[in-house]
């Protein structure tokens, strides 16, 4: 009992035997489909065999047989069907199981339709570009959305969904300020630090100071926070929304009558956009508090001139400047969650993909964004 | 086909207690399912058939109780040792939503297990082996190479099927298989559990809302109720208990008219 697969083959003319014995299982099958292979007929690389391939079979032998199961099963109805042979011996359940599986012998594709060829490769860069250019399109019909919908609440604004916006400040805004006021005073003292090494070979330490105020109130602050809250938030919002279209919330959502830009991506935005002001301040104070500490150590000025000295080199327009960028911000980060969010349609690898996009293209247009800005700026004489 | 003996057990359960937090879901369930026979279990939406199917299985860790399948501990052991990977490749498992990898096609998937336990296997056995058991299952050739995303419901159902197949499983776990399939569709995937069971001895362990496949293929029939597997027996065995939610499951409206159509189809 309990013996693995084997067979012998009895060669002759018109009544060669293939002889199967021990159990015909997945588990025990061993090495019999290569053996059977390398007596050729089997052999799916297309080797040249034919000096040793079996010429025929009549008869399958299954007097031997204990077990089979359906891959056994198949690997004799293989022989039958290519060799036309006859078979001989089995238990009923045997011959029973072989009929099922000739009944499902069927070709079938097992991968998708693709070819590598040069051509291809074209096509799939057209289609890249054209996704692309789609993209562009498709936010801008989605803004178009998100507009309509904040203009459907205007006009009924009880169907305003302040829990739902309020939870939202608190996962984008509360729950960050840890990370990000501890980035920011690291980023604070970094600045600080690097600023103090190039200036004193100048002798001038002390404007230490104001590179440390200027640009976290002015630049960093607000930038860091953006891509902070790209990275935490855009994502997140992106896998919640792709993960909801994939199993039918949305579409439930929608035949319900809850509009999901109304109920997700307007207290989504709101939230981002809402935050980042306040987030983008925050991070710029605890810079400046970063550089406080290292030029208190580093440079031995005290705290209450360092404050008075900021008070006097940082522009009421930098902090204005900040404030004014860190909404804009804030809302491409949101806009751009959401809409890839809700671009999700076939499967779980999209949800990544999908969210990978969101954060990369947040945090790119936050920065071309950034640029735009500072060219305006210091065309206002905002300097 | 060797007939099982009354002691071959395939699954056996005592004092199986399953809660989350507060809510206690079981409370003490015995039951064994005996090699080679298609047991089906029964009960109301939320009784906890489901988790009773993912605590055999290992997904769910019980508070107390043993389990055991084919003789080895289920409950304690890590996912990994060689004996409960041992097991794991006696069994199949249809979840209640099919839980289809979505990023690979459905003959893809089929060979997952096949590409798991046997990497040794022969690529073109592997293509052969997806292809028959697409076929086996009851669908059509060109839902092989598709995505599941691109299939209805009740082909979902199938491709899970025939993954949960996909090892020749000794044992099968089939969470309500015939949900949300035609009515010509479910008696084939009928047909095609007791054909199976006849041919490769399967046990299985089927848990279902639809009466026309207990009074067609399973053998006893475990009924969920009060935390508890309150009775298990044949169908007529059952239909004469006293308990009244038995009472009314069987010669309810639906139970009765199963049994109607039973007798007629057990008559031609
Ligand atoms: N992950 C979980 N966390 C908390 N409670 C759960 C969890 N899974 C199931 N439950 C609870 O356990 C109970 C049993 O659930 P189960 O899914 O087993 O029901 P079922 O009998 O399979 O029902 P149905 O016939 O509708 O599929 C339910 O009350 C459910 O709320
Ligand atoms: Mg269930």
């Amino acid at each position: 009992m309990n013996r693995g697969a084997d067979f012998t083959y009895e060669p002759g003319d018109g009544k060669a035997i293939i002889r199967f014995s021990g159990r015909l299982t997945l588990a025990r099958m061993g090495d019999l489909p290569q053996r059977l292979a390398s007596l050729g007929g089997y052999d799916h690389e297309g080797d040249a065999h034919d000096d040793e391939k079996i010429a025929s079979v009549s008869v399958i032998d299954l007097n031997e047989v204990e077990r089979v199961d359906t891959v056994g099963a198949w690997i004799i109805h293989r022989i039958k069907r290519d060799y036309g042979a006859r078979i001989e011996g089995g238990k009923p359940d045997v011959v029973k199981l072989l009929n099922e599986i000739e009944k499902a012998d069927q070709k079938v594709q097992i991968h998708p339709d693709t070819n590598n060829t040069f051509t291809e490769m074209l096509a799939t860069a057209g289609h890249a570009t054209r996704a692309a250019g789609a993209s562009v399109i498709g936010m801008v019909g989605f803004f178009g959305a998100m507009m309509v919908g904040i203009g459907g609440i205007i006009r009924n604004p009880r169907r305003f969904r302040l829990n739902a916006v309020v939870q939202r400040f608190e996962v984008v805004g509360i729950n960050a300020l840890a990370i990000i006021g501890l980035m920011s005073f690291l980023i604070g003292i970094v600045i600080a630090q690097q600023g103090a090494t190039q200036l004193e070979q100048f002798g001038m330490e002390v404007f230490t100071i104001n590179l440390v105020g200027r640009s976290s109130m002015r630049e960093l602050g607000v930038l860091m926070t953006a891509i902070m809250v790209a990275g935490r938030s855009g994502s997140a919002f992106a896998a919640q929304l792709g993960t909801m279209k994939l199993t039918e919330e949305i579409d439930a959502m929608r035949t319900i009558g809850v509009s999901p830009i109304e109920a997700l991506v307007l207290p989504r935005v709101l939230a981002t956009t809402i935050m980042m002001p306040l987030l983008g301040f925050y991070a710029g104070v605890m810079a400046v508090i970063g550089g406080m500490i290292f030029v208190w150590a580093g440079l031995d000025i005290p705290p209450i001139t360092y404050l008075q000295r900021i008070r006097e080199v940082v522009p009421m327009t930098d902090v204005m400047i900040g404030l004014i960028k860190a909404p804009v911000f804030g809302f491409i980060i949101g806009l751009t969650g959401c809409y890839q969010g809700m671009q999700v349609e076939a499967n779980a690898e999209e949800v990544g993909l999908r969210t990978t996009s969101a954060v990369v293209q947040g945090i790119f247009m936050v920065i071309v964004l950034d640029a735009i800005f500072a060219v305006f700026f210091t065309g206002l004489g905002w300097k | 086909m060797i007939i099982p003996e009354e002691h071959d057990i395939a699954i056996r359960i005592r004092g199986l207690v399953n809660a989350f937090g507060d809510q206690v879901v079981h409370d003490g369930i015995d039951l064994d399912v005996k090699r080679g026979e298609i047991l089906g279990v029964v009960g109301g939406s939320g009784t906890g058939k489901s988790v009773l199917m993912r605590s055999i299985i290992g997904l769910q860790k019980p508070v107390s109780g043993d389990i055991e399948v084919f003789g080895q501990d289920m409950t304690g052991g890590s996912e990994n040792d060689a004996e409960a990977l041992d097991i794991r490749r006696r069994w199949g498992v249809l979840f209640q939503a099919g839980a289809l990898f979505s990023t690979l096609t459905v003959a893809e998937n089929i060979q997952v297990p096949l590409r798991e336990f046997y990497p040794g296997l022969d690529p073109a056995l592997r293509d052969e082996i997806a292809s028959y058991k697409v076929t086996l299952v009851g669908l059509p050739a060109e839902a092989g190479p598709k995505y599941p995303a691109e299939l209805s419901g009740g082909m979902r159902k199938r491709a899970g099927l025939a993954r949960a197949l996909s090892l020749d499983p000794a044992l099968l776990f089939l969470d309500e298989p015939t949900a949300g399939l035609d009515p010509i569709g479910a008696a084939a995937f009928d047909e095609l559990i007791l054909d199976l069971r006849d041919t490769l001895g399967l046990t299985v362990f089927l848990i279902t809302h639809d009466l026309d496949t207990l009074h067609a293929i399973c053998d006893r029939i475990a009924v969920l109720a009060d935390k508890k597997i309150v009775a298990v027996g044949t169908i007529d065995e059952l239909t004469h208990l006293d308990q009244p939610w038995i009472q009314e499951y069987f010669n309810g409206p639906r139970g009765r008219a199963a049994i109607d159509s039973a007798a007629r189809s057990g008559q031609d």
